[in-house]
């Protein structure tokens, strides 16, 4: 992949308040803690030889999840022009862990950021036909304006991280 | 209508002004602000428009198609699809799959069409919205009064004192983040406990039963997650052909709405999904017993497929740009421009189709035409034409047998029992005519109290307004009189026509005349013949059988000049409009392209002229003369306020230009005793601009006559035509 849809998504996440995080396979971990609350959720993530530190409840209560302070999923693939990510819930629970805790954090591959929408709904449409049942492209935190001001956090997230595995 | 209805009417529009208008103009005009910034991002825009439409009108002729094959795909994936022929229908069949269970709700204003909530109390169940701004207004027991931000007419201290007084918190709420939090705790309980969640959706896509739900809050993935069983309302004409297709909507809706680029979510559900959800304690469960329900609504929407005029209505997609970019709108917000359930300018068409034309007719009215809307619209709906066509229909209703009486008094093709007020003004050109005719004498009537009161009473002609002036020189015979043209046709660059518009010719006889003297000192040779007028005027008051015959007489007129040579210059925006745009419904296709690929808006002929080589020495320079321009609504629509601008600019005046979208009197509305108040409180944006510090000492001018009438009232200084500003004789 070459680095322009890298510095595209970047500067796209940074207009929409989120925090890009560039590591690789080796020093996920290492990365990854730093960024963990002292709650911390998450689900099992699909790449190989990278797994989220013991620190990370993976089978949360509902007490748990509502309280998580974070919550770790993989997201399936990144849209540059946008910020956005794309959740892909399934029976690990990416959709409630992804939407109950303060902060997300989504942990995506470099290969897996697509230009533009175009090309995102192309990967969605062979992805949906193929049994994906929810994927969420998700831009920045939840927000409302129903209060009478704009405020992060409505009923989802009020902060967001991306994660992003540049060998991947 | 009454004097006591107009009455009435009036004191509706000033409550909803004093109390609900500072919020929503404030709100609306955010997101309409963000609409242009968010759109001029797009690399093709229009392209993405098209493809929108092009989806839309392919989903709709092939609809029954898709249902059969939405049903299929839905059941394949293991939920159940309910056809629901309207409201009673819909909620049987919800209120049977729900049983008396609690349910949560995300934002769906289909679930408001067919009242939802209503009949699901009515079964005994809680029915709570998670959507904040819908939780306010169940709080508030109050009807939405905007499709996207429901509550938009509800500042946060009201919402503040709402809560405070309902909930009787330990510690009053304030802050915008405090009210966020608490309803987002006090909403995460109920969505925890509940089973039943309900979600409206933004889309559907017929080939793999997909619904994308296009939120920001979160809610409604919750409200999905947290239940087990799921339905989901939407009318039939929410259906997309495939997966791929939602890609142009998704990167329109946000930004023609709330001019956000995307949401914050867009979800793509293709239920029943397998999530864990919440079962009995504080385990996350399964989430393979899902049950799914997708019911589409008809409720009309059939009918309205079948009917050649409302059809266009079913491919909106709800998105709040035409309420948004709306001045009228902007001032009163939905609880006035809108009716049973939908609300700005494509109500009109949801309610005539869904509830009832009475419905429509209530608000009709509030659209102007002044065009505003048509080029927000992401999926290119003519939006005017369909409060139009409705306007033309509410006309034709109730017809008795005296009609033939009324009718053989009046030159319009009009029911009898129309309107009397809307009657005057579509007949603005015979009265013109007679106006002039029997001028000074019929200003100094029109001009006295007793006639006033007189009008006021029976035509709903607001005693406030001075009415125009007609001139008894008209110009047509102010340019017979001078002989004709100075330029003769063999000395001329070119010929041209000019178009002697109803206002022009007999009441601003003076644009005229400045129009005649710069095309003259740019070399051209000018006639101005009898032509019909446009029919703008009957149009706007729902006359369409009358406007078409203006159309044809005006085509009829003119197309042995064009087939001349000669190009057709008109100085009126709106009557330009016509040309460029109804006249395509009136005439053949070619006639109508004719007439339109031949017609200029004056200070664009000139441009093209400078343009072109002419030379612009005899006009009259500005040397830095400041100049305050208001462009005329329909004149933007079409894309020719730069042209006037460039113009001035070359001839170097120093241009501001307005930043409100209509100035408020859209032709004879702000003349209307109920509606004159909003006319001025819509005027009155235009009137702090051009007071400021900025412009205050600037030269006005306007192009429209309804905006020079307008700045007429609201300013001190005069107003003219710009063609008046740079007149070789000025
Ligand atoms: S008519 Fe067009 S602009 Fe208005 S809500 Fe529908 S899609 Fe949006």
């Amino acid at each position: 992949m070459s680095a322009e849809p890298i510095t595209t998504f970047e500067s796209s996440l940074d207009e929409v308040g989120v925090e890009l995080v560039q590591t690789t396979s080796d020093q996920f971990e290492s990365t990854l803690i730093p960024l963990l609350n002292a709650r911390a959720v998450g689900t099992p993530l699909p790449f190989e030889n990278v797994s989220l530190p013991d620190a990370v409840e993976v089978d949360p209560t509902v007490q748990e999840l509502e309280t998580a302070e974070t919550g770790v999923t993989a997201a399936g693939y990144a849209i540059a022009d946008y910020g956005s990510v794309v959740i892909q819930g399934g029976p690990d629970g990416e959709e409630p862990v992804s939407l109950y805790a303060d902060e997300h954090v989504a942990v995506i591959a470099g290969s897996d950021i697509l230009p533009d929408m175009d090309t995102t709904f192309d990967r969605l449409a062979e992805d949906i036909r193929s049994g994906t049942g929810q994927a969420v492209i998700a831009t920045g935190p939840s927000a409302t304006a129903d209060m009478g001001a704009l405020v992060k956090g409505a009923h989802g997230p009020m902060d967001v991280t991306v994660v992003l595995l540049e060998d991947r | 209508m009454s004097v006591d209805d107009r009455q009435r009417k009036a004191e509706r529009i000033r409550h909803l002004l004093d109390t609900e208008g500072n919020n929503v103009h404030e709100n609306t005009q955010v997101f309409n602000d963000g609409r242009y910034e968010s759109t001029a991002d797009l690399e093709d825009y229009d392209g993405l428009k098209d493809e929108a439409r092009a989806i839309k009108e392919d989903t709709i002729e092939r609809l029954p198609e898709l249902i059969h094959q939405v049903i299929e795909a839905v059941e394949t994936n293991g939920g159940t699809v309910y056809l629901a022929d309207d409201a009673a229908d819909a909620n049987r069949y919800i209120t049977e799959v729900a049983g008396g269970r609690d349910v949560v709700k995300s934002k769906s204003m289909t679930s408001e069409e067919i009242e939802a909530n209503e009949s699901l109390e009515a079964s005994g169940a809680d029915v709570w919205e998670t959507d904040l701004a819908e939780f306010v207004l169940q709080v508030a027991d109050e009807a939405p009064s905007h499709i996207v931000a429901p509550a938009i007419h509800k500042s946060r201290e009201e919402i503040a004192d709402l809560f405070n007084a309902h909930f009787d918190p330990e510690e009053p709420l304030e802050t915008a983040e405090e009210l966020t939090q608490f309803a987002r705790e006090y909403l995460g309980e109920k969505i925890m406990d509940a089973e039943v969640g309900m979600t409206g959706a933004n889309f559907v896509t017929a080939d793999t039963g997909t619904l994308a739900l296009v939120t920001s809050e979160g809610n409604a993935r919750k409200c999905v997650q947290a239940t087990d069983t799921h339905i989901a309302v939407a009318g039939v004409e929410k259906l997309v052909p495939s997966v791929e297709d939602l890609q142009p909507f998704v990167e329109l809706i946000g930004r023609s709405g709330t001019g956000q680029d995307i949401t914050s979510y867009i979800s793509l559900f293709t239920p029943p999904g397998d999530s864990p959800t919440f079962d009995e304690g504080d385990e996350l469960g399964p989430g393979d017993d899902r049950e799914f329900h997708l019911v589409l609504i008809d409720n009309g929407r059939m009918e309205m497929r079948e009917d050649d005029q409302l059809r266009e209505t079913l491919y909106c997609i709800r998105c709040s740009a035409c309420a948004n970019s709306c001045a009228n709108f902007q001032h009163v917000g939905g609880h006035a421009f809108g009716g049973e359930t939908y609300s700005g300018g494509i109500a009109t068409g949801w309610e005539a189709g869904v509830h009832s034309q009475d419905s429509a007719a209530e608000f009709n009215d509030l659209c102007t035409g002044c065009s505003r809307c048509v080029n927000a619209c992401p999926v290119k709906i003519d939006i005017p034409w369909i409060n139009t066509v409705v306007r033309d229909r509410i006309n034709h209703e109730d017809q008795t047998e005296f009609d033939f009486l009324v009718e053989g008094l009046t030159p319009d093709e009009e029911p009898g029992r129309m309107d009397l007020q809307k009657r005057f003004f579509g007949n603005y050109a015979t009265l013109a005519k007679l106006g002039s005719a029997t001028a000074p004498m019929s200003n100094w009537l029109a001009g006295t109290k007793p006639a006033q009161v007189l009008m006021e009473r029976f035509m709903g002609i607001d005693r406030r307004r001075d009415l125009p002036k007609f001139r008894r020189e008209t110009l047509r015979k102010w340019f017979e009189a001078r002989g004709g043209s100075r330029i003769s046709r063999t000395d001329a660059s070119r010929e041209a026509v000019l178009y002697p518009d109803a206002y022009t010719n007999h009441v601003q006889v003076e644009r005229g005349k400045a129009a005649v003297r710069v095309l003259e000192a740019l070399g051209v040779s000018v006639q101005i013949p009898e032509v019909a007028s446009s029919g703008r005027a009957p149009l706007s008051q729902g006359m369409i059988g009358t406007a078409e015959r203006h159309a044809h007489e005006v085509y009829a007129d003119l197309a042995e000049h064009i087939d001349a040579g000669r190009d057709v210059v008109v100085i009126e925006p709106s009557d330009l409009a016509m040309f460029a745009g109804e006249y395509e419904k009136f005439l053949p296709e070619q006639s109508a392209e004719r007439l339109d690929s031949n017609s200029y808006e004056i200070m664009e002929y000139v441009y093209g002229l400078l343009e072109n080589g002419a030379s612009g020495r005899e006009l009259r320079a500005g040397g830095g003369e400041g100049v305050a321009y208001h462009s005329h609504c329909q004149q933007r629509t079409l894309g020719l306020e730069a042209h006037t601008v460039a113009v001035l600019d070359e001839l170097g005046y120093d241009v501001l230009t307005s930043e409100t979208e209509c100035c408020g009197m859209a032709g004879s509305f702000g003349y209307k005793r109920e509606y004159y108040e909003l006319s001025m409180d819509v005027g009155s944006e235009l009137e702090s601009q051009f007071q400021a510090e900025n412009a205050r000492d600037r030269t006005v001018v306007a192009s429209g006559t309804s905006c020079l009438e307008q700045l007429e009232s609201l300013l001190e200084r005069p107003s003219q035509h710009p063609v008046q500003l740079v007149d070789p004789v000025r």
